[in-house]
């Protein structure tokens, strides 16, 4: 079971109690109406789902119920760390440990792509 | 109209309701008024004022007074429970601050869980941390119990209260007279 820490709560909880809520720092345009389709699909739909290091919204639905924003790494599932909707994205360099822990992940022990 | 309006019951949802184990003994806890209230800080005082308790600022606390409980729940959010039926709405009504109110006294109801295995029986659907260090008497949760929302308070070192959705009730008092079977073993 992943815990992940809320900025509101200010304690690690169970991931049962949340829900991904998208991405992050998504700028809502201001002139929607004289946007053309192809910028409107940009801004609406279109994601870069990376593997690795992503910045998503979350919600602490059964708990307090608010938004927040998260860093993880979409290879390992780990949060390297949450922090309040509204705020700026916090500078990963502080965050990073100074070794990385290896991932195991399929690719590398088990598929012919390693 | 009078009539039928005297001749109506009303029908609790687990009217009567009583079980567990001797290790944790669980029973429906009696009909009580109930409001979800939102409010800005700077309205706080005030309607803690108008409610007669505090409205707790902290994450995961709870005020109680003569069996009336303000449950915080979020940064702008409690949950306010009379057990003696009070009109909730009318006391925040003269607050003359701003705020919502809504009156939840009927879509709630709530299974008292108590004894010695009342925290094991909890802790059979619901993931938080229930040791007395991390969530001691009064500390208060909206979180889950399996696959439904509660609201927690521990109202003792050996007894918790357990809020439900009045639909789940079936569904939560099921699996806590499963989880309190559990918990004599
Ligand atoms: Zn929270």
């Amino acid at each position: 079971m992943l815990l992940i820490y809320c900025p509101y709560c200010e304690e690690e909880r169970s991931e049962l109690e949340f829900r991904q809520a998208g991405d992050a720092h998504i700028a809502r345009p201001t002139n929607m109406t004289e946007m053309t389709d192809e910028e409107f699909e940009a801004f609406f739909f279109l994601r870069d789902n990376v593997k690795g290091l992503t910045f998503e919204r979350w919600r602490h639905l059964n708990g307090c119920g608010r938004f927040f924003n998260a860093a993880r790494d979409t290879v390992s599932d780990k949060f390297l760390t949450t922090y309040k909707a509204g705020l700026p994205k916090p500078d990963l360099s502080t965050l990073r440990p100074a070794t990385e822990a290896i991932v195991e992940t399929y690719e590398a022990t088990e598929s012919d792509a390693k | 109209m009078a009539d039928l309006i005297e001749a109506a019951t009303r029908t609790l949802p687990l009217s009567g309701f009583h079980g567990g184990s001797a290790a944790a003994v669980l029973s429906v806890a009696t009909p009580a008024t109930r409001i979800s209230l939102r409010a800005k800080p700077d309205a706080v005082s005030a309607l803690s004022g108008a409610l007669g308790l505090s409205l707790p600022m902290k994450a995961k606390t709870s005020a109680s007074l003569n069996g009336r409980h303000a449950l915080w729940l979020g940064p702008d959010e409690w949950l306010v429970i009379d057990e003696n039926e009070a009109d909730l709405m009318a006391a925040v009504a003269v607050s003359n601050v701003l705020h919502s109110a809504t009156d939840i006294s009927h879509r709630n109801t709530a299974i008292l869980v108590e004894g010695r295995g009342a925290e094991v029986a909890v802790n059979g659907g619901c993931p938080q941390d229930l040791s007395l260090a991390v969530f001691p008497v009064g500390a208060c949760s909206r979180t889950v119990l399996a696959k439904a929302e509660i609201v927690l308070l521990r109202t003792a070192e050996d007894a918790f209260r357990v809020e439900c959705w009045r639909s789940f009730a079936p569904y939560v008092s099921g699996l806590l007279a499963e989880a309190a079977e559990d918990a004599g073993n």
